[in-house]
């Protein structure tokens, strides 16, 4: 056992598939398994494969409207501040604070800082830009991104075993399965 | 029932011409930067190159003399240059109404022209925003339009709607880019798995950030998509109602209307619509395999929203004369006579029968289907709404409150110089696009597919071949 870990452990061992269907099949089976660190590999968003990935988080929708309330703040702040403290300017007396005047500016600011949010927080959280990844070490992964559907369970996951895992993921009936390098 | 009606719908009006593949879809799209391009490519790209010289040149002898080479005057400082701001900020709108309205109404035949769309967006932007830039006169000093801290100690007038102009647009443009390239970087990252050469696979793996289709960043994708979609709907509703204010908070007869706002949106994604229109039928003819995506049904669904938004902007017409009549006010009664009897009457006219009279046609499922008369009427249509402009920009202006302020308006060359160019500049990036990135989301379009039809042909013994009779599932978003 320990000799493998000491020399190369690999990143994964990953099986491929040719339909949705198989995939989030076995994604549900991998997970009953008891496996936690994996991760799937789809051309297209496919509906309920985090669902049977047991994934869940709200993550990039807080930063939104985290984002967007700072934005809007900003807005109305910076308007505040030029036209009332910097730079008071009395134009017959009329409010210096005119609020319904500032709301189209604090509006844009808002949508765009949320919008900023959104992009850089899903390229963030997803850990990109990211140069080099094992997963491209297998060959077939190049049809990730054409018509194949991958899952990976990776050497992290307590419960990886280079045999056992190997023997679960011929157990899902995949096209294929490779080792996938570090 | 509702399935049942769906079902049909997409029997009748496919979405897709023959049979696909995840692997087809991804071959005939993401092959297009690395095929030899059409010779219409060469043509339409050497004449938006020749444009786009045009307008540097028109722009560099602006910068030279200064704004009198325009023909703007006294009374009507507003010439060709916020008469063709308006209208390329227009044209923008149907890519954000296509790629974020139409995305969070679950429109399934928004998938394959979005993309495309939006490219168009960002384009028709660049050329919108160089107008009020280069019409300050002096656009080395625009940044006084920013916030900045400066020794003058002065700030912009933020409750001028010129103001908001500014900000409405800069974050129209950045959010649009942002929207596009996002959607972009899973379809780079595709390219960049089929690049044969070193150079494509490095430039695409750059752009795509190491993409790697992993299920857990689809689902942040696909969030952080849908929200940027939230967010561009009510920013494209704000943006032309901005540019909107920017005539009706100003006093001038023919401006000071409170229907503007609403009217100036179903006017710009009305004319979007056409330009859209007058693209895709001439990029089906260069690229043949486009059709199998952008099907017919695309382009009956696309006439039907330029009829629909065209007839809110008749509405608008008939509104302007009605309110002009019945204001009782010397001012607004005289304005709307000028225009339909003054000396632009026969611009005023023009227009009706652009935006009035040409497109009723579009009642008719005959025309819709007809792709040369369809073109014709998109490009009427295109000429209709800048004729809107012109209407609303320069009768207004040209007869000022008291007689002795009157004049007239006429373009002078540079004028049109700089309007051709950006035609121009606009023609040339639109192929420059189609050359370098995939056309049409691809991911978008498999998953379109796969809704619809479900997976067909299982190696793992699920669903052989289900019939394509599968309605898209009112779950998931992009």
């Amino acid at each position: 056992m320990a000799h493998v870990a000491t020399t190369t452990q690999p990143y994964g061992i990953m099986a491929e598939f040719d339909s949705p269907e198989a995939l989030i099949e076995a994604a549900r089976r991998t997970r009953l398994e008891g496996y936690r660190r994996f991760d799937c590999y789809t051309p297209f968003p496919i509906h309920g494969l985090t669902d049977a990935m047991g994934v869940r988080e709200a993550k990039v929708p807080w930063t939104v409207f985290i984002c967007g309330l700072i934005g809007a703040l900003f807005g109305f702040g910076l308007q505040v501040y030029t036209s009332a403290i910097d730079y008071p300017l009395n134009v017959g007396g009329r409010d210096l604070i005119s609020w319904p005047y500032f709301i189209p500016i604090t509006f844009e600011c808002m949508v765009l800082f949320a919008a900023f949010g959104a992009f850089i927080g899903m390229l963030a959280y997803n850990g990109l830009p990211a140069p080099y990844h094992p997963v491209f070490n297998v060959p077939q992964f190049a049809r990730a991104s054409v018509d194949r559907f991958f899952l990976c369970i990776e050497s992290r996951d307590p419960k990886f075993d280079p045999e056992r895992t190997r023997a679960f993921l011929q157990s899902l009936n995949p096209i294929s399965i490779s080792e996938v390098e570090p | 029932m509702q399935q049942a009606i769906r079902a049909q719908a997409v029997q009748e009006a496919p979405l897709f011409e023959g049979e696909q593949t995840y692997e087809r879809i991804t071959a005939q799209i993401g092959d297009i930067p690395f095929e030899k391009h059409p010779i219409g490519w060469t043509v339409a790209f050497g004449l938006g190159f020749a444009g786009t010289t045009l307008l540097i040149f028109a722009i560099a002898v602006l910068l030279l003399i200064g704004l009198g080479i325009w023909g703007i005057n006294q009374p009507v400082a507003w010439g060709f240059a916020i008469i063709n701001f308006v209208w390329w900020i227009g044209i923008g709108h149907a890519g954000t109404l296509i790629s974020a309205i139409l995305l969070l109404m679950r429109q399934a035949w928004r998938m394959s022209i979005n993309r495309f769309a939006e490219a168009m967006t960002i384009f028709a932007v660049m050329c919108a925003g160089l107008f009020p830039l280069i019409h300050t006169g002096r656009p080395w000093v625009a940044y006084w339009l920013l916030p900045l801290p400066n020794w003058l100690a002065m700030w912009p007038q933020f409750r001028s709607p010129l103001e908001w102009d500014v900000f409405a647009v800069s974050t129209y443009f950045t959010v649009s880019v942002l929207f596009w390239y996002m959607g972009l970087i899973p379809d780079l990252a595709a390219v960049r798995d089929r690049a044969k050469s070193q150079l494509a696979k490095v430039i695409n793996g750059i752009l795509s950030w190491g993409w790697r289709n992993s299920a857990i960043h689809w689902m942040r994708f696909e969030s952080a998509y849908l929200l940027l979609a939230g967010l561009s709907t009510p920013l494209v509703l704000s943006v032309h109602s901005v540019v909107s204010l920017d005539f009706a908070i100003s006093i001038v007869p023919g401006w000071h209307v409170t229907i503007f706002p609403p009217y100036f949106v179903a006017g710009a994604i009305y004319s979007g619509f056409a330009m859209v229109l007058t693209l895709v039928i001439p990029f089906r003819i260069l690229y043949p395999k486009l059709r199998e995506y952008i099907t017919m049904h695309h382009i009956d669904m696309m006439a039907k929203v330029m009829l629909a938004t065209g007839l809110i902007v008749f509405y608008g017409y008939m509104m302007e004369a009605f309110f002009g009549f019945y204001s009782a006010n010397l001012f607004e009664k005289y304005m709307i006579t000028n225009r339909m009897t003054g000396p632009y009457w026969p611009v005023y006219w023009a227009l009706i029968f652009c935006n009035g009279i040409v497109i009723q046609a579009l009642w008719f499922p005959k025309v819709r289907h007809n792709l040369f008369w369809l073109f014709i009427i998109s490009l009427i249509v295109n000429i209709g709404m800048w004729l809107e402009r012109f209407v609303i920009v320069v009768t207004s202006l040209h007869r000022d409150f008291t007689p002795s302020g009157w004049g007239m308006y006429g373009p002078t060359f540079w004028d049109w110089a700089t309007y051709i160019g950006t035609l121009g500049f606009f023609v040339m990036m639109m192929f420059i696009f189609a050359r370098f990135v995939p056309m049409l989301a691809m991911a978008e379009l498999k998953d379109l597919w796969y809704r619809l039809y479900g997976h067909r042909g299982g190696h793992n013994g699920h669903a052989p071949a289900k019939e394509p009779t599968h309605a898209p599932t009112s779950g998931g978003g992009a």
